[in-house]
C-alpha cells in the first residue's frame, strides 16, 4: 500500500506492506542512522521521532505513520552535532552504534525539559541500552550538556 | 515471525468489532509491542487509531481515557497524575523508556490481561471501568476476571473519589518486569490492596481490615493476612517464598505512605 509522510522535513510518498516496520521505511529511504538492535522493543537503537514524540520505529507500523512527520538524526544534524562533541569530548562514541538512538532521546528530553534534574535525566534515558561504555562516559557527556551541578 | 497479510484502519468500532470475531486471526493492534514478539500469522491487522479514541479527558467526576492514549500520555498528564498523587506515574515510568511508553497503549496493555502488567495493577486500586464494544461499561474487577475473548476496549473510566493509592513494585533490574507490583488503596478509611507479576494476573484483595494504620501490630497483622489470601507462584524472577515475602514488606510501605500523606 502506498504512504505519504514527512520524512525530515520532505514530503515523500513510498510503497510498504502491512507489515512493514517504520525502521525498514526509513533505512530504505536513506536514512541510515537508524539501528536495529534488539528488534524487541528494549534497546531503543532505533528510535525516531513520530510528531516530534521519541518512539520505537523497529515496533512502529510504517503504515502508522501515514500523514505524519517522522524525524530521525539526519534531520536534526546541527543539534546532533553540538551534543555529539560532548561525547566525544568524554570518549563516550566508542563503538557508536547506539548514539543515533541516544541523541534523538536525548535531544527529546532538552525540547521537553531544557533544565532537567539527573533523576530525570536517568528516567528519560533508561530506554537507551549501551553495551560499551558502562554510561560513565555517557552520563559526564550528558551532565556537562544539560549544565547538571555535581552534587555534593 | 509476525506477519500482517492486511491492515485495515477501521472506520468505526462496529466494523472493527464484526471483522475481528470473523477469523482469530483478525486482531486489534494496539501499541504492537508485545504483538511483535510473538510468532503470528495476523490476517488482519485492525487499527483502531482514526477512532479518536486517543484521548485522556477529565469529565465531571472521572477520568476518561481512549484505549489508544499511550502509556507515556496517562505517565504525564497532570489533571490525572496530580489527582491521584502521582501514583499513575509511579506504575508506569518503570516501564521499559519513554520511548516504548509513546507506543504502548492503554487498551493493549488492558485487553490482554498480562501478568506482568502494571497498568492492571494501579487500575484494579482505583474505581475504573472499561468499556467493551459488546459487554458495555463493567468495572475493572470484573473485566480482570474474564477471559479474553472478540470483545474490544473502547475506553477506561477513572471514577474521581479521593481515594489516596499507593503503587510499589520490585524489580531486579530497572525497567524489567517486575518481580512483584502491588498498589495499596484508602478509601474513607477502607484499605484494599491489589498485587500483581505473582507472576499470574493483578488480584483485587478488599476484604480484610485494617482499624488503625498507625498501629505497627495490626499492619503486619493485615498484610500478613492480605498475602496469606494471595496465590503466588515461582518463575524465573523469584520463587514463590521471595514473593510472598515480598508482597507483606510492599504492602507496608504502601500503607506507610498512605497514612503519611492522611497525617
Amino acid at each position: 500500500m502506498k504512504i505519504q509522510l514527512y520524512l525530515n522535513g520532505r514530503r515523500i510518498e513510498g510503497e510498504v506492506k502491512s507489515d512493514t516496520m517504520l525502521l525498514d521505511f526509513v533505512r530504505e529511504q536513506g536514512m541510515k542512522s537508524v539501528k536495529r538492535g534488539c528488534d524487541t522493543g528494549n534497546c531503543g537503537l532505533c528510535t525516531v521521532w513520530l510528531n516530534d514524540k521519541p518512539v520505537l520505529s523497529c515496533s512502529t507500523l510504517a503504515v502508522r505513520a501515514s500523514n505524519a512527520h517522522v524525524t530521525t538524526l539526519e534531520g536534526v544534524e546541527e543539534e546532533a552535532a553540538e551534543f555529539s562533541r560532548f561525547l566525544a569530548e568524554e570518549g563516550a562514541d566508542q563503538c557508536g552504534f547506539c548514539s543515533p538512538g541516544l541523541i534523538m532521546a536525548v535531544l527529546a528530553l532538552k525540547r521537553e525539559n531544557a533544565h532537567p534534574t539527573e533523576l530525570e535525566i536517568k528516567e528519560y534515558l533508561s530506554g537507551n541500552l549501551c553495551r560499551c561504555t558502562g554510561y560513565q562516559s555517557q552520563w559526564r557527556a550528558l551532565k556537562k550538556y544539560f549544565g547538571v551541578e555535581e552534587e555534593a | 515471525m509476525f506477519t500482517i497479510r492486511k491492515y485495515v484502519l477501521a472506520s468505526d468500532l462496529s466494523e472493527a468489532y464484526e471483522l475481528k470475531k470473523k477469523n482469530r486471526n483478525n486482531v486489534i493492534l494496539g501499541g504492537n509491542l508485545w504483538l511483535k514478539m510473538g510468532d503470528r500469522n495476523i490476517q488482519n491487522g485492525i487499527d483502531l487509531s482514526g477512532l479518536g479514541l486517543d484521548q485522556l479527558e477529565e469529565e465531571g467526576d472521572s477520568f476518561c481515557i481512549g484505549c489508544m492514549c499511550s502509556l507515556r500520555e496517562l505517565e504525564t498528564n497532570e489533571a490525572l497524575n496530580h489527582y491521584f498523587n502521582g501514583a499513575i506515574k509511579e506504575a508506569l515510568r518503570h516501564i521499559v523508556g519513554v520511548q516504548f511508553r509513546n507506543c504502548a497503549t492503554v487498551g493493549g496493555s488492558l485487553f490482554p490481561r498480562f501478568g506482568f502488567s502494571d497498568v492492571l495493577t494501579i487500575m484494579l486500586a482505583l474505581d475504573s471501568y472499561v468499556e467493551l464494544y459488546d459487554r458495555g461499561v463493567i468495572p475493572m474487577k470484573e473485566f480482570s476476571q474474564l477471559p479474553v475473548d472478540n470483545d474490544i476496549l473502547s475506553t477506561v473510566f477513572i471514577k474521581k473519589d479521593d481515594r489516596k493509592v499507593s503503587y510499589q513494585c520490585h524489580r531486579i533490574t530497572e525497567t524489567d518486569f517486575a518481580v512483584l507490583t502491588c498498589a495499596v488503596a484508602e478509601k474513607d478509611g477502607k484499605y484494599s490492596v491489589v498485587l500483581g507479576a505473582r507472576p499470574a494476573k493483578a488480584v483485587l484483595i478488599d476484604d480484610v481490615e485494617l482499624l488503625d494504620p498507625w498501629d505497627e501490630e495490626q499492619v503486619e497483622a493485615f498484610a500478613e493476612t492480605v498475602t496469606g489470601k494471595t496465590e503466588f507462584d515461582s518463575n524465573m524472577r523469584g520463587s514463590r517464598e521471595y514473593r510472598q515475602a515480598l508482597s507483606k514488606i510492599l504492602i507496608r510501605r504502601g500503607i506507610e505512605e498512605i497514612r503519611e500523606r492522611n497525617r
